[in-house]
């Protein structure tokens, strides 16, 4: 097994040298307390900084402890902005699939339909942003759950809900189901919250690859799965595009 | 078969982007950058053109690197540009003369005003179709002419070339100082003062009257023909398009028929309806302006209701106030409180544009209270870009036979569905979003595609359009119209706040 890594160890003794101090630290005092070279110091500032965990004064150049930090338990992408910076590519995986897409992320132990593309045929649809779709019967909470992006445990501490007879309500099941979707990188959920629809979800990846939200298509279940109910390949592939592409504008690395 | 695309460049007021899109009209790629905006002095907004080409010369290439797609598989290239920012630069080097002056910048006030009193506002109305505004480019040149050493002297003797940014882009993309080509289509140069909007040719007597001399003018072309093959960057690719951003995104909506209309919520905001190839004069303080020119087809023309501030409100609340992060959190903090709490933001940063055209009014925040939080202040933020919607709207309705029955919206702002909500319910008309909401882009790749014949006529770009969402109107009439009556008042308060200055 690999030692510790030495510049997250340092990263945290910057991080508690700046939470230690009431005052704002230049990089000469932080490099000088903690024995480090300045560059050393001065390159894992420049990271945290990144990631928003140390913030810097524009006018006197001086580090402290981030926002982000105050908030490391809540997402910390804000959902508006989300929505914002998905919306080309929601865009073209309702044009190139065909189908209504959504994005979710978790709410309480829910999804919170935050983003909403209409299918585009030009009938009567009406927009459910803000809609809360339960985790378990849905592509896009399955695929929440799946990547940690939300806790399973509560849902199984309850009763998860059967809304039809192909709903996951059994923890062997349902976790079986979450194995796979790791294992695949995209989930399905084929009339487990009602009969005769279907919906395929990928997840969305911000900064260091941590999943912040779900994309999904979603439609009757002829229209999604094959003669033997299994999804179109040519659907989850554009689908995987498109949580691709969100997720490199969000900062995520290459996958 | 190898699979074709169009590229389309956006040049707008804050960034430079470059998007590939399919036979489907569906966005393949997209890479964007942004531009340094320079605030020199109050009401002064410049660019640095220089800092734009190289923007665009970084994200063509990214553009097809993100789409693994090589430059001979792009069919052709449309540009969509921030309209009436002028450009002036040396023939012989391709070196600006000094920052490009933007649309927003409102330095030639004082000679508007005194445009307006002699020769007065016909005088321009006849010809142009545009009252004297800072928002235009001619008296940039003139304002240029006035106060740099020589540059007038320069200009005559053949040294300097005028145009604005798609111009510029053209001239580099085709060669820049080695033969670059010098041109600009019917719909920029329809925003500078100097064409005449019947006959798309420079107008003599406006020339004459702003000191423009002929040769460091731009050809004027159709929006979309091809004008000829790229030399930089994408070396023997055609560039068969160039239309101003508003028009670009009229085009994308297919608004193509008269009485269609859309509007744009970007920096500004822009309602633009096409009225076909009727010349339509405003009563209302609206623009006539050309909607597009194809090839050699008549002349279509359009209604146009400018809004200077209305993304650039959220972006000052960001840069300049620091009470977001980043430009969608304004709904987020908007949606913190239930309605406005009484205050009123009216962004007259620049004036007032449509329908008012007051280069006197200065913004103003009314109804302040001790209860009114940052979360008001968000929402005021927001009503603002739905109430001078209204305004101009009205004026639309005024001017034209047929009264709005929905608004087809597009640009960035879409995406903040409390905006829309507010749209839709200050309107009292369903608000419907495109499939695509990049649509200066598209349209400026709808154009080039048709000249190019990757697409074979408008009946087929009209078939790309899908709804993609709709807002519903939900708002209690009598509320509505109190609303209304309030954002009038708080309007009159931004009105005649600057004033010449006092001799004593």
């Amino acid at each position: 097994m690999a030692g510790p890594v030495q510049s997250i160890e340092r990263a945290a003794a910057i991080l508690r040298l700046l939470a230690g101090g009431s005052r704002r630290l230049g990089l000469g005092e932080v490099a000088s307390s903690l024995g480090l070279a300045k560059g050393t110091a001065h390159g894992i500032l420049r990271t945290l900084q990144h990631v928003d965990f140390v913030e810097q004064d524009p006018a006197t150049g001086k580090y402290q402890l981030g926002a982000a930090l105050l908030h490391l338990g809540t997402s910390y992408l804000d959902v508006n902005e989300l929505r914002s910076r998905s919306i080309n590519w929601a865009d073209a995986l309702a044009a190139r699939s065909g189908e209504a897409v959504r994005l979710g992320t978790p709410l309480e132990g829910r999804v919170l339909v935050i983003h909403h593309v209409f299918r585009p045929d030009d009938t009567l649809q009406t927009l459910d942003v803000g809609a809360l779709l339960p985790l378990h019967a849905s592509s896009l909470g399955k695929v929440l759950l799946a990547f940690g992006a939300t806790p399973l445990e509560p849902l199984l501490d309850g009763e998860p809900e059967a809304y039809t007879r192909h709903t996951l309500v059994h923890p062997e099941e349902l976790n079986r189901a979450l194995g796979e979707i790791r294992d695949l990188g995209w989930g399905a959920e084929v009339q487990e919250m009602s009969m005769g629809e279907a919906g395929i979800a990928a997840p969305i990846r911000g900064q260091g690859g941590l999943v912040v939200g779900a994309i999904g298509v979603s439609g009757a279940v002829e229209r999604i799965c094959d003669t033997k109910g299994r999804p179109q390949p040519a659907l989850i592939t554009v689908l995987r595009e498109a949580a691709r592409a969100i997720s490199r504008d969000l900062g995520a690395a290459r996958w | 078969m190898v699979e074709r695309y169009v590229m389309s460049i956006d040049q707008g007021t804050t960034s430079t982007r470059c998007i590939l899109f399919d036979h489907g009209g569906r966005l393949v790629s997209v890479a964007q950058r942004e531009h340094q905006q320079y605030f020199p002095r109050p009401g002064w907004v410049e660019h640095d053109a220089v800092e734009i080409w190289r923007n665009l010369q970084r994200v063509v290439p990214e553009a097809l690197l993100n789409a693994r797609i090589d430059a001979s598989q792009i069919s052709a290239i449309g540009i969509a540009n921030q309209r009436e920012t002028t450009v002036l630069w040396d023939r012989r080097t391709g070196v600006p003369m000094g920052r490009a002056i933007v649309w927003q910048d409102t330095r030639t006030a004082p000679l508007v005003d005194e445009l307006r009193r002699d020769p007065g506002e016909e005088f321009f109305l006849d010809r142009c179709r545009l009252p004297p505004s800072t928002y235009f480019s001619a008296p940039r040149i003139r304002w240029l002419f006035d106060n740099v050493d020589g540059l007038e002297r320069r200009a005559r003797n053949g040294e300097v070339l005028f145009g604005t940014i798609e111009s510029w882009l053209i001239w580099n993309l085709t060669g820049g100082t080695d033969g670059g080509l010098h041109i600009t289509d019917a719909t920029n140069a329809s925003r500078t003062m100097l064409m005449d909007i019947r006959t798309l040719t420079w107008d003599e007597a406006l020339m004459d009257f702003f000191g423009v001399p002929r040769p460091m003018m731009p050809e004027i072309r159709s929006s979309a023909e091809s004008y000829g093959e790229a030399r930089a960057l994408l070396p023997g690719v055609r560039i068969t398009a160039a239309l101003g951003d508003q028009q670009a995104a009229l085009f994308g909506q297919t608004c193509f028929s008269p009485g269609e209309a859309k509007c744009t919520y970007g920096t500004g905001s822009f309602l633009v309806m096409n009225t076909g190839t009727d010349l339509v004069r405003s009563e209302h303080g609206l623009l006539t302006t050309v909607a597009y020119k194809i090839a050699d087809q008549p002349t279509v023309y359009a209604l146009e209701g400018p809004i200077a501030v209305t993304g650039s409100l959220v972006q000052w609340f960001r840069d300049r106030l620091g009470l977001i992060h980043s430009a969608p959190e304004i709904e987020t903090l908007a949606r913190t409180v239930e309605d406005n709490g009484g205050c009123y933001i009216v962004p007259a940063f620049s004036g007032l544009f449509a329908p008012h055209w007051r280069s006197d009014a200065r913004g103003v925040i009314v109804g302040l209270t001790s209860y009114i939080t940052k979360g008001h202040l968000a929402r005021a933020v927001l009503e603002a870009t739905g109430w001078q919607t209204r305004e101009v709207v009205d004026a639309m309705n005024a001017d034209s036979a047929l009264a709005l029955k929905q608004l087809k919206v597009d640009g960035g702002m879409t995406s903040d569905h409390l905006l829309m909500q507010i749209l839709a319910d200050v309107l009292d008309v369903p608000v419907v979003r495109p499939l695509v909401a990049e649509t200066v882009s598209l349209g400026a790749a709808y154009a080039a595609g048709l000249a190019a014949g990757y697409w074979p006529d408008l009946k087929v770009l009209r078939r790309n359009w899908h709804r993609a969402a709709q807002w519903l109107p939900d708002m209690e009439p009598g509320r509505r119209e109190w609303e209304y009556s309030c954002w009038k008042r708080a309007v009159e308060r931004s009105l005649g706040w600057i004033q010449p200055p006092q001799r004593s």
